[in-house]
Order: structure tokens, then sequence, then C-alpha cells
């Protein structure tokens, strides 16, 4: 552990710096430049708007910037995850020759989701602002929720990092594992109102075992509803992804050096 | 108590400074590619029994040591083990058996190309991999205005890599490695990078590079002329084991005999 420590401090300069080449790489030659970093939430969400709110004619108040913060931390979660199982093959080039901790791509990669998770919480935020949302002490439990999103990301991420590298298909498996947590995370709806109120067990199975949904939940309700979040819930899996972390971590320690035989 | 005896040998060590001390020392190593092949999802289903693996040792019990600020060759046909024992030095192969130790000497492997981001400039491609190389910032930046003027590329540098013929790719890749200097140095079949000036260039670096007395260097060729040049010694590797090693001259000549 004390070695995971020292390492992310080593590297740590390389991280931000990798992350910004990434940034800059991905809009390099792009004609509206960072702007799409704008664009690209924007018109998700006019889509989601378009289909959920005005189509299907959803009856949750603030819809829009429920909506919004629903897929903000959606796409942070899924993409990292997602991403992770193809990162080492990726960066086939760098792994044959130096020697880095491996995580530190993990680490990179979560600075690129999380830069452009920061533009879309500014977006909610001026849609909050829009919406004329009354706001409540609650909304400080923004930095706890988004803590646990981010270890839980970070523990899910270090362990399909390492499996990743060896199972071929697993980027498969978990995009179609993805798309089913999806629709069971109410990124478009919310569990309470549509499956509580028909099948009440259902959706308590889907806020207790579905890290996503809860940490979705509560922030909604911390930003928007004046509620406070479930402490313990957000605690439990706090614990969790601190779990998967440090198995992560040490599963990567013991076998990074064989990645670069398989990939 | 325990001071005094920890004190004792560091005084021996002080007497003792004719005798130079080991900056690489390798011990049973063996390195194969085994039991590591990624499989599919489908594959494993089918085959429920184990899946028979290839199993190829590519380094197989080697032993040996480099003294600080030795120059060591490495011979051998294609597929003797040489790269990977490379490799295994610099950290990026872990042993599946054996031992290695720098010593904590800082090290590096020249060979072409560290990978570039291909959409951003020759400048922070520079930035980038000196500090994957474990380099701070600063000292990267330090160093900068002598890499770019040794790669040579004008005004190439603040331009996108992707806009680089293959050769200028290659020249700067090696001006990194050759400039931001390690106390270990490993390089692999590097000495035949861009046009025949550049060639040059690079070959009186490396040599001016390797002449440091504390720098301690590992050199993969196939040019036997190479070899007898640069090295203090020659280890001739043969499937995977060490075949000879010593003095480079009658090592030279072996190798040259046998492969004639």
């Amino acid at each position: 552990m004390k070695r995971f420590f020292n390492d992310v401090r080593k590297y740590y300069n390389y991280e931000v710096r990798a992350a910004k080449t990434a940034l800059k790489t991905e809009v390099a030659g792009s004609f509206l430049n960072w702007i799409w970093w704008v664009l690209d939430p924007l018109f998700t969400m006019a889509i989601y708007y378009v289909v959920f709110g005005l189509i299907f004619q959803s009856k949750v108040k603030y819809f829009t910037a429920f909506l919004f913060i629903g897929l903000t931390m959606w796409n942070f979660f899924s993409r990292n995850v997602q991403q992770s199982v193809k990162l080492v093959k990726k960066n086939r080039s760098i792994i044959a020759k130096v020697y880095i901790p491996k995580f530190v791509l993990l680490l990179t990669n979560m600075m690129v989701n999380g830069f452009k998770m920061l533009i879309a919480w500014g977006i909610v935020a001026v849609l909050m602002i829009a919406l004329r949302v009354e706001l409540s002490w609650y909304i400080f439990a923004f930095f706890p929720i988004m803590l646990v999103l981010i270890i839980v990301t970070f523990g899910l991420s270090t362990i399909m990092m390492h499996f990743g590298v060896f199972i071929e298909d697993l980027s498969n498996v978990i995009s179609l594992l993805f798309r089913m947590l999806y629709y069971a995370t109410g990124i478009f709806y919310s569990i309470e109102d549509r499956v509580g109120k028909h099948y009440p067990n259902a959706a308590k199975i889907l806020y207790n075992y579905n890290p996503m949904a809860l940490v979705i939940t509560d922030m909604r309700n911390a930003l928007l509803y004046k509620t406070g979040p479930n402490w313990k819930a957000l605690l439990i899996w706090a614990v969790i992804g601190i779990i998967l972390g440090m198995i992560g971590v040490r599963t990567i320690y013991k076998n990074e050096n064989s990645y670069v035989k398989v990939i | 108590m325990i001071e005094q005896e920890a004190r004792i040998p560091s005084v021996e060590i002080e007497e003792n400074t004719d005798i130079v001390e080991n900056a690489i020392e390798v011990r049973n190593l063996v390195i194969g590619y085994k039991s590591v092949q990624a499989y599919s999802i489908k594959k494993s289903l089918l085959k429920l029994k184990k899946v028979q693996v290839d199993e190829f040792i590519a380094v197989n019990d080697v032993s040996f040591d480099v003294k600080k600020g030795e120059i060591l060759g490495i011979i051998g046909k294609n597929g003797s083990g040489k790269s990977t024992m490379l490799k295994a030095l610099a950290g990026i192969f872990s042993p599946d058996s054996g031992t290695i130790d720098l010593k904590g000497h800082t090290v590096s492997l020249l060979s072409i190309g560290v990978g570039f981001e291909k959409q951003v400039t020759g400048r922070e491609n520079i930035l980038l991999s000196g500090m994957l190389l474990g380099f701070s910032e600063e000292e990267v930046r330090a160093k900068m205005p002598e890499i770019i003027k040794f790669a040579g590329l004008g005004k190439f540098i603040d331009m996108p890599v992707k806009t680089y013929s293959s050769g200028m790719y290659s020249k700067l890749a090696f001006s990194i490695t050759a400039i931001l200097e390690t106390e270990i140095m490993l390089i692999d079949e590097v000495l035949s990078v861009g046009d025949e000036k550049f060639k040059r260039k690079s070959y009186s670096k490396m040599k001016e590079l390797i002449s440091n007395k504390d720098r301690t260097v590992v050199i993969v060729s196939h040019s036997i002329s190479t070899l007898r040049d640069l090295c203090d010694k020659v280890m001739w590797m043969h499937e995977g084991k060490i075949r000879r090693i010593g003095e480079k001259n009658s090592v030279l000549d072996e190798y040259k005999e046998f492969m004639s």
C-alpha cells in the first residue's frame, strides 16, 4: 500500500502532463476544438430531453437538471471502467519501452474523464441557476458523494484493467453488462417513482446493490431536492470501493510485468 | 551494538576503493513466455480442459555481473534471448525466477521510439517521454534545447509528430534517451538511426556517453565491429544461455568463426 502512494506521488506530474496531452490529442485538428467538450454533453442532453421529457412526458421536477446529473456521473463511471479494459493494450508502445506502474495509465485516464466531467458539472450549475432550483446546505454533500463515485470507479477499473489484458473478449461482456446497468441505474427516470410504485422490492434492490443508482439518486437529492444523502450506504460503498482498489492494485503490482508478454 | 555491526562493512569498503563495485548483478535468471497467453471466453468454454500452452524459455539460467563503468556487449543470433534480457534489466519484464540487482541505479532502455503521441508537437513529446523515463519536468525542460539541437529537426519540432518521416521520428527518439542520461544505459540496436550524417553523429555521441567512467552500459548488437570498437567485455548468448563471456576479442573471434 505504501508503495502505491509513493508511486502515485512519483508519477503525479507525468499523469497530469499525459492527461493534458491526451485531451489535446482529442481535439487536435478538429474544427471546433475544445467546444466539443461542451457541445457533446449538451446535445446528448437535448436528445434525452426531447425523448423523455417531451415525448414520454416525465413528471420529474427540474427534469433537465435531473437528467444531466445522472448522465454526467454515469458517463464518468462507464467511460472509465469500459476504457480500462483496453487500456494496457492501447498503451502498448509505452509499456514495451519503460517501466511504469500500470495503474498510472488508469489514473491518467481518470483525469481525462474527470476533466470532461468537470465541464459537465459546469453545465449542471448553469442549468440549476436557469431552472431556479432552491438550494439547501445539502449541496455540500456533492464532495463526499463524488469521492465515493471516484473510489468505486477506481476500484472497479483496476480489476477490469487487469483482466482486460488476459481475456480478449472482456470488453464485449462489459459493454453488455453496462448496457443493462445503464437501464437499472435510472438515468432518465426516477427509480422511486417508476419502479417503486409497482415493484417496491425491485426498487430497493436497485438502490441497495447498484452503487451508481445510489450515488446518482443521492446527488440529485442533495443538489435539487434539499434532501440529505444516505450516509450509511455511501460509507459502505466507499469501503467496498477501497477494498476493490486494494485487491486491484495488488494484483496489478504482482502481474504487471507479464502484461507486456501477452499483448 | 547493531550500529557498530552496520558500520564495520562500510569501513571495509572505503578501504578497498580500488575494487570496483558491481552495478548489475544477475543471478540464475530465467524468463519464459508461457501460460500468459490471452484467451477468449469462448475458447475457455469450449475447452474446459487446461489449454495446452507452448512454453518458450527465452533466457535460461543466466548469471553474470557488470562492474560499474564497464561496457558490456551482448551478441548472439536472432532469438537467442538478447533483447529479452535487456528488457528484463530495464524492469519491463519480470523474471520467472532468479534475481536482477541494479544496486539502486537509474536505468533507461535506449531503443527506437518510446511511444509518441502523434497528434501533439515534438516538443511536447520530449516532455512526456522524459517524464516517463522518471525525470522531473524541470530537468527535462533544462535539457530541452540540447535535445532539440541534437535531433536537428528544425521547425518540425513544433509540428505534430504525425507529420514526421520515419527517420525524423527515430532521430527524436534517440535524442531524448541519449541526452537524458541515466546511470545504467541499455542500448538495443539503435546505432543505425537516420541518415548517414545523423548516424555518424549518434555513433560519436554514443561513444562519448559510454566513455563516462561512472556510466555502466549494456549494448545489444549484431555488429561485431561495433562491439569490438565500443565494449570492454562481450557476452555471447546462444539459445537462452551464455555460451561465452569474457574479454571482447577472444569472444568475438570465436563468435565470428561460429557464424561463418
